[in-house]
């Protein structure tokens, strides 16, 4: 096909006119704006999630005042308040107030929170007494502290000086709860264990040489033996803390409710004491930090709506440990088969597509697959080899942290293959030519040049995992995570230290027992916040950890150009 | 990849004669020859007599060699003379890489790679059924185009070889680590940060420190595949500089795109064209009076 010089002109200048002319879209400026707006809805969508939870968290344990409310029928209620807003019905005629005043004391009054309507121009007060007492085991009651009583004496009458006795005998009461609790927790535990121990013996005995044999019978009458010593032991124990418990008993404070009602408390039954309406902001501050304190290193107390959350920490952190020991090194190997080792073809792409598609499977998938492969198989057959004598109570044929661990190096090992992938292929060719050209074999190429190159991108990989492991909640609750146990997975106190095979308490799953399994869901709400918050922090702070790990590496090999 | 295997494709395109396309002294038209093996023609090629009586260490011999179905060298046989600097020359595509990778057989990380014909490294066959490519690589350095330092510290890139053949004694890595870098002429540069790492290095001191790497484990042959090209001109000065130094104590085959590279540092030329060895002699009769008028065409800048 020819064209004439003229047409070849005509078609020149057409080009050359057609690029004259630009299309106000071709400037690109709606695409700016498009992708900038995308961009800053994310940006919002990520800082309110996370503004929100470290602002419910950060003050789910600043001690408010407590006000006094004078409601429009004149009855008086005592609390915190949490909200305060207009009647509907009423805002045609000046609009009546109404207060969400959180006034605990649901034991006696069954509810922790209600709505109070008030004249519009309501001004509460704050009585200087007013206290909010935190009990170890009814929750938190709000009052004024009116009696001291000893032995069922009453020493002190009016509020200031029941406060003043109170943190006079504080400190040897709480010395003898931690006597008692050491005792119950110690001493009278591992009692328990050789107990459990000495049973042990004798079905093994029984297992291993026959009902009635000789040594059986003989293992019988040393267990029995045993359990006579260990029981006189006991009671020794139980003695001791039965007195202890009397002396503690002895103190009991009595508080006046609003409402007219007087109930006495043993001091021992008080965990914290907060005249919140007398605190100076070093005072609120002190409070404060020690009840993150508590939060962060007791065990939970009343259905888990009070107390700390240290076995739920302990397992998140030591169940996302273990799960980056196991997947990372099997992840890490079967991406450099996958990358350096098998030659690419049909199947090598099917597998590739297989773990990829991995990644989608719904977690709680894994949940089902975690308990019917890893407790009720691979369990089971480790019962039956090792623990026969405790059959049929399952050791490892049950949830625990090992398994949960397991299922979730499942769950994130295709992150960790891709992304081990994507840092070899990373890896310069020239380079692992360079070391075949220096006589290297094979593996020695990958495990001096081409793994250490690749590291911080497997390092990347295993933050991934990290961020999805630790925050995965659904298949834990299949595979070990339980709503209470202070057992925890390392215990320093009881050979042999390590206990894979208990279930383990976690943040996730804590989150979503109280939010949604507790009694009173609104009794632990600020619990979930801070719960949340502490959640984030330990996912954040293990992927920081990991990143300045990465950056590390990344300035070692860091080219100068 | 055994000598053994058939090409997979065979020439049936009639013998040309060089000497008759081009007849020496006054050569008239240049392309002939070029044009008559871009058909397949078969030729001898144009060996200069003082290649014949050297002492070499590499020999190749009749050596091809197929990139899957398509030949990437054809009937190339070249004898590489001990202790001296022998320089490959060609237009992109020639062959002058492959033939070089050929020698520590490199090629056999590429897929469906084939050689016929034979080619030895002191008298012991390297494409041997039973050889040990391994070892064989140990006993060549290799330069690259680009500097490719390893991601680790000056001082074990540079006994890096040494280190995979499990020599763990200090003194004797010390030793290798400091001659090798003063052969290289980097000692002064980097001998107080020896720990530090080599990709912190510039590119020319890179590559110096890849020459370093491949003479630290004493090879008996250096391979240097342009090892210039991707460096300014001073830093090409300085690595030409260091290859004439190593004439003598090392026998060294090196590819480059750069004439005047050739020219200098040289013992002996080799032209290369289309996978075929056109003329190899000595450097100074290939510039100033090659047999061939095509070579002389290459190497004044008429052709290529």
């Amino acid at each position: 096909m020819s064209q004439t010089p003229e047409q070849q002109a005509e078609s020149a200048k057409e080009i050359r006119d057609a690029m004259r002319v630009v299309p106000q879209v071709a400037h690109g400026e709606p695409a700016v704006w498009l992708a900038g707006g995308a961009l800053a809805m994310a940006v919002l969508i990520i800082t309110g999630m996370v503004g929100l939870i470290v602002y419910q968290g950060g003050r789910a344990f600043w001690p408010d005042p407590i006000a006094k409310v004078r409601a429009s029928d004149g009855s008086e209620h005592l609390g915190e308040i949490q909200q305060v807003g207009s009647v509907p019905a009423d805002e045609a005629n000046g609009g009546a107030k109404r207060v969400l005043l959180r006034s605990e004391n649901f034991r006696w009054s069954g509810s922790h929170a209600s709505w109070i309507v008030t004249d519009p121009n309501f001004e509460p007060t704050y009585p200087e007494w007013a206290v909010l007492v935190e009990l170890m085991e009814e929750g938190r009651i709000i009052g004024q502290p009116t009696y001291f009583r000893v032995d069922g004496k009453v020493l002190e009458s009016d509020p200031a000086s029941v406060w003043a006795a109170y943190n006079e005998h504080r400190g040897q009461i709480s010395e003898r709860t931690r006597e008692i609790e050491r005792l119950t927790k110690g001493t009278l535990a591992k009692l328990t264990n050789r107990q459990a121990d000495a049973r042990l013996n004798a079905r093994k005995a029984e297992l291993e040489y026959g009902t009635d044999s000789a040594e059986h019978k003989q293992a019988l009458a040393d267990m029995d033996a045993l359990l006579a010593s260990l029981a006189k032991e006991q009671s020794d124990i139980d003695r001791k803390i039965a007195d202890l418990e009397e002396i503690n008993h002895r103190y009991e404070i009595g508080f006046l409710f609003q409402d007219g009602t007087e109930v006495f408390r043993p001091m021992a039954d008080i965990n914290r004491m907060v005249p919140a309406n007398r605190l100076t902001l070093v005072g609120r501050l002190g409070v404060y930090l020690d009840r993150w304190r508590e939060f962060l290193t007791e065990d939970p107390r009343h259905a888990n709506s009070q107390g700390g959350i240290w076995p739920a920490l302990f397992g998140t952190v030591v169940m996302t440990m273990i799960m980056s020991i196991m997947v990372v090194p099997f992840g890490v190997l079967a991406a450099l088969y996958l990358k350096e080792y098998a030659k690419p073809g049909f199947f090598v792409s099917l597998v590739r597509i297989a773990v990829n598609n991995l990644a989608g499977v719904p977690s709680i998938v894994f949940g089902v697959f975690g308990l019917s492969f890893f407790c009720y198989i691979v369990g089971a057959q480790i019962d039956e080899w090792f623990f026969t004598a405790s059959l049929p109570n399952p050791t490892f044929g049950k949830g625990g942290i090992l398994w949960a661990s397991l299922t979730l190096a499942l769950l994130t090992l295709p992150v960790v293959i891709v992304a081990t992938e994507e840092a070899l292929s990373a890896v310069p060719q020239s380079m692992r030519e360079g070391s075949y050209g220096c006589g290297a074999t094979r593996w020695q190429t990958i495990q001096r040049v081409v793994l250490p190159r690749a590291l911080p991108g497997i390092m990347t990989g295993m933050i991934l995992a990290i961020a999805r492991g630790a925050g995965e909640v659904a298949p834990l609750m299949l595979v070990g995570a339980v709503k209470m146990t202070q057992d925890l997975p390392i215990d320093l106190s009881q050979a042999p230290y390590l206990f894979p095979q208990r279930s383990f308490m976690h943040l996730g799953f804590h989150i979503y027992d109280l939010g949604f399994q507790s009694q009173d869901s609104e009794a632990a709400r600020p619990m979930v916040f801070a719960t949340t918050l502490l959640l984030i922090g330990i996912v954040v702070g293990l992927n920081l950890g990991a990143i300045w790990l990465r950056a590390r590496l990344r300035r070692r090999f860091r080219a100068a150009r | 990849m055994s000598d053994t295997m058939q090409p997979p494709i065979e020439t049936n395109a009639p013998m040309i004669e060089p000497e008759e396309v081009a007849p020496s002294p006054g050569r008239t038209k240049a392309g002939n020859l070029f044009e008559a093996i871009a058909q397949g023609a078969q030729f001898q090629t144009s060996l200069h007599e003082e290649m014949e009586e050297l002492p070499c260490v590499v020999n190749v011999e009749d050596f091809n060699l197929w990139y899957g179905k398509s030949q990437a060298l054809f009937n190339v046989s070249l004898s590489l003379p001990i202790g001296k600097v022998t320089a490959l020359i060609g237009p992109s595509g020639c062959g002058k890489s492959t033939l070089l990778r050929s020698v520590n057989r490199m090629n056999d990380l590429v897929d469906g790679v084939q050689t016929k014909g034979s080619m030895t490294l002191a008298g012991e066959s390297i494409y041997a059924a039973g050889a040990d490519v391994i070892e064989l690589r140990k006993r060549i350095g290799m330069v690259f185009q680009k500097p490719n330092p390893f991601p680790m510290s000056i001082f074990e890139n540079v006994v890096y070889s040494l280190r995979i053949a499990g020599i763990r004694k200090r003194s004797i890595l010390q030793e290798a680590c400091e001659q090798s870098l003063q052969r290289a002429g980097l000692w002064e540069e980097v001998k107080d940060r020896l720990r530090s790492s080599a990709l912190q290095m510039s590119g020319g001191q890179q590559q110096r420190l890849c020459i370093a790497r491949a003479i630290a484990a004493q090879p008996e042959v250096l391979l240097l595949d342009e090892p210039c090209s991707a460096l300014d001109p001073i830093a090409t000065g300085r690595i030409e500089d260091l290859i004439e130094e190593l004439q003598g104590e090392y026998s060294i085959l090196m590819v480059t795109h750069n004439m005047q590279q050739a020219s200098r540092v040289s013992a002996y030329t080799a032209f290369m064209y289309l996978g075929r060895l056109v003329e190899y002699g000595p450097t100074e009769s290939i510039f100033m009076n090659p047999h061939l008028s095509e070579t002389e065409d290459y190497v004044t800048g008429r052709f290529g």
